[in-house]
């Protein structure tokens, strides 16, 4: 363990530079946030994870962002167990009708101010899923979406450029 | 003798691929009953196709595949699970999506319908839903015992699920899961899908395992078809199989030592996990491979500089995956979590045929790259490791081990990577055809079976997941453990909930 440890201290760094915000992101957060919002959380904000849906390919990656080299939390977001801690709630999934209630819940139980960032293709409006009878669609038809963050799955890339458009917002 | 020929039945199906299907009648379908509850054969699935039901049976020893159809009378079929528990929860989906009754069943409670769908039976005769009863849980009634429910929203990065403990202190005494909540009706969705559209959905039933769920699909629209697919193509699909298992298995020997709160060894093998993602995007253009395998072959071939990529990247694990093994195997408070925690013997995984790390950790030695085996697998060297305890610890050791298998995998791939073409063309069927493909994804083994129509399209896909079969052994695992270690079962585990869902 102490050679792994040491390593870890003298060899160079993983963490790779930040990206640049988003540019649509940012066009898309320009309606919704705040200046209230803005003032009180400052540049940190707490991140809970709901799947309403989704097939866990978007879980893989957003699991990724707290990998050495995606490091997220240097920006001030970090992941949170409940969603009475959150800031901000990372929706993933087309919403299917047996999640809809749950994810509902979820988001009342989350304190304002507070932000719904929608992860995925499926997420936007059902993706490949839309029609099934078992899909409500994507995370605006059960809960007000901020900001959507696409791709299949969206890279840890994409989903840092994501976020850190949402932090430029929120300073 | 071939499995099918012990089973009574009345006709053979005339474009069943690559193993046969035969329409049996109660005789039959209870002498498969029977084999099955005596363990002469392990049941691969049990599904729905309204008004009839078919039944795969999987003879280990011989990797002989059978599958037998039973046309229900009013709607009603024997049940398997009266003498088979395994089959109960694919009873139960029957029952919930196809209204068809298994007569005798132990349980006829709904899964996978929690109440919230505008349609009942939605692949069978739909009617409108009514207001559903409240779902009872399985009672545990004793002095001192509590409730702790928890989900369908977990706490983490995680899928959603319903777990119920019953607990008498800190010790579990009963697990029931409740599951559906990521139910996407991905079968009614197959119905009447182009097959490319079939192959998207197909990879997307479970993302982590979007490769092998591809690789199956592929396997049974070539076998209904009776399509050959180019030597190079075969050989790039096992590499990006092998790929898929490196990354999955990286994160999950992290995840379970995070859950023993030791985030070293999540930090180390997350950067593995990332390389290897890296690499897979180098040489395919997608970090999780998704969509790269498809009917008739693959969509792309690797890019010109993969192959020194992978190279880079083997040789980077083979430095740094040795030391985070020899720490694993020298932490003893890591070690005091894992060993002798959540054990499941190795009867039950026979009789529930449990494949993947869970099987092989309980001493069941199956692999479907093995047996029934399947290209270009033959043709290459590996070892199936299993052990026999059963424990966290043991689904620990058999990544580990199969880790440095698929390594093994990938070098060989790469020197023997044939030329040619990826991809043959599709002709379409002019009449009815049916398929049946096996592949073994990084937790076991994932079956899909599938009618194409004489347009080409899919007239009906059922895809079942490992994870069937592996779930309910994790009721079993936690049994007469502490409620803090349910964490480490569970993603020792790591069932799918998206490819149980649908």
């Amino acid at each position: 363990m102490r050679r792994t440890l040491f390593e870890n201290i003298t060899q160079r760094v993983l963490t790779e530079p930040a990206p640049a915000p988003d540019e649509a992101a940012l066009a898309e957060l320009a309606k919704s946030v705040d200046r209230a919002a803005r003032a009180k959380l400052g540049r940190s904000l707490s991140i809970r994870q709901v799947d309403a849906g989704s097939c866990n390919g978007c879980e893989l990656e957003i699991h990724a962002l707290n990998n050495a080299f995606y490091d997220l939390e240097r920006f001030g977001l970090r992941f949170v167990a409940s969603p009475r801690h959150a800031d901000v709630l990372m929706v993933t999934g087309p919403v299917t009708k047996n999640m809809r209630e749950a994810l509902l819940r979820t988001y009342n139980a989350t304190p304002d101010p507070k932000w719904v960032v929608a992860v995925g293709t499926c997420a936007v409006d059902g993706g490949i899923f839309a029609g099934s009878y078992a899909v409500a669609g994507g995370v605006e038809e059960a809960i007000p979406v901020d900001l959507h963050i696409r791709g299949c799955p969206p890279s840890p890339a994409e989903l840092l450029q994501g976020l850190i458009a949402l932090l430029e917002h929120a300073r | 003798m071939a499995l099918i020929d012990s089973i009574k039945h009345s006709a053979t199906a005339k474009a069943h691929r690559p193993w046969p299907r035969v329409v049996v009648g109660d005789d039959g379908w209870k002498k498969a009953i029977d084999l099955l509850a005596r363990g002469r054969c392990t049941l691969l699935g049990l599904w729905g196709d309204a008004p009839d039901v078919h039944m795969a049976l999987l003879d280990e020893k011989a990797g002989d595949i059978a599958v037998v159809s039973y046309a229900c009378k009013d709607g009603q079929y024997p049940s398997v699970a009266a003498r088979h528990p395994p089959a109960l929860r694919l009873e139960r989906a029957i029952g919930s999506l196809f209204g068809l009754e298994a007569v005798g069943t132990p349980d006829a409670r709904p899964w996978l319908d929690l109440g919230f769908w505008d349609v009942r039976h939605p692949l069978g005769k739909r009617a409108r839903a009514q207001k559903p009863a409240p779902y009872a849980f399985l009672p545990a009634e004793g002095e001192g015992l509590h409730q702790i429910p928890v989900g369908p929203v977990h706490a983490g990065i995680i899928e959603p699920g319903h777990f119920r403990f019953t607990a008498n202190g800190e010790h579990v005494v009963r697990l029931e899961q409740r599951l559906g909540y990521v139910h996407k009706g991905i079968e009614s969705l197959m119905d009447g899908a182009s097959l490319d559209e079939a192959a998207k959905l197909a990879g997307r039933t479970s993302g982590d395992s979007t490769v092998a769920y591809s690789y199956a699909f592929a396997q049974a629209v070539e076998a209904a078809l009776q399509l050959d697919v180019p030597p190079r193509a075969a050989y790039l699909r096992a590499l990006m199989a092998e790929l898929e298992r490196l990354a999955n298995h990286f994160g999950d020997i992290g995840a379970i030592c995070n859950d023993a709160s030791f985030t070293l060894m999540h930090a180390q093998t997350g950067i593995l996990r990332e390389r290897t993602l890296r690499a897979a995007e180098a040489c395919f253009g997608h970090r999780l491979m998704m969509d790269m395998i498809v009917p008739g072959g693959v969509a792309r071939d690797i890019a010109p500089e993969g192959p020194a990529q992978l190279r880079a990247l083997l040789a980077d694990v083979r430095i740094v995956f040795p030391r985070l093994i020899e720490l694993y195997d020298n932490t003893a408070s890591l070690l005091d979590r894992t060993v002798t925690t959540g054990i499941v013997k190795p009867a039950l995984v026979r009789r529930f045929g449990a494949g993947g790390t869970i099987g092989r950790a309980s001493g069941r030695d199956f692999d479907a790259r093995r047996k029934p085996g399947y290209a270009p697998y033959g043709e290459l060297k590996f070892d199936v490791p299993v052990l026999e305890e059963g424990d966290v610890n043991a689904r620990v050791w058999i990544r580990i081990r199969e880790v440095e298998q698929s390594l093994a995998l990938i070098e060989q791939i790469l020197s023997r990577l044939p030329e040619g073409t990826t991809r043959a063309p599709i002709k379409a069927s002019a009449r009815f055809c049916e398929g049946l493909g096996v592949a073994e994804a990084f937790r076991g083994d994932v079956l899909i079976w599938l009618r194409l129509d004489g347009t080409g399209r899919v007239a009906r896909c059922h895809l079942r997941d490992a994870s069937w079969f592996q779930w309910p052994l994790l009721e079993a695992a936690i049994e007469g453990n502490i409620v803090a270690d349910f964490p480490l079962c569970n993603k020792s585990f790591n069932c799918s909930y998206s490819g149980h869902d649908l």
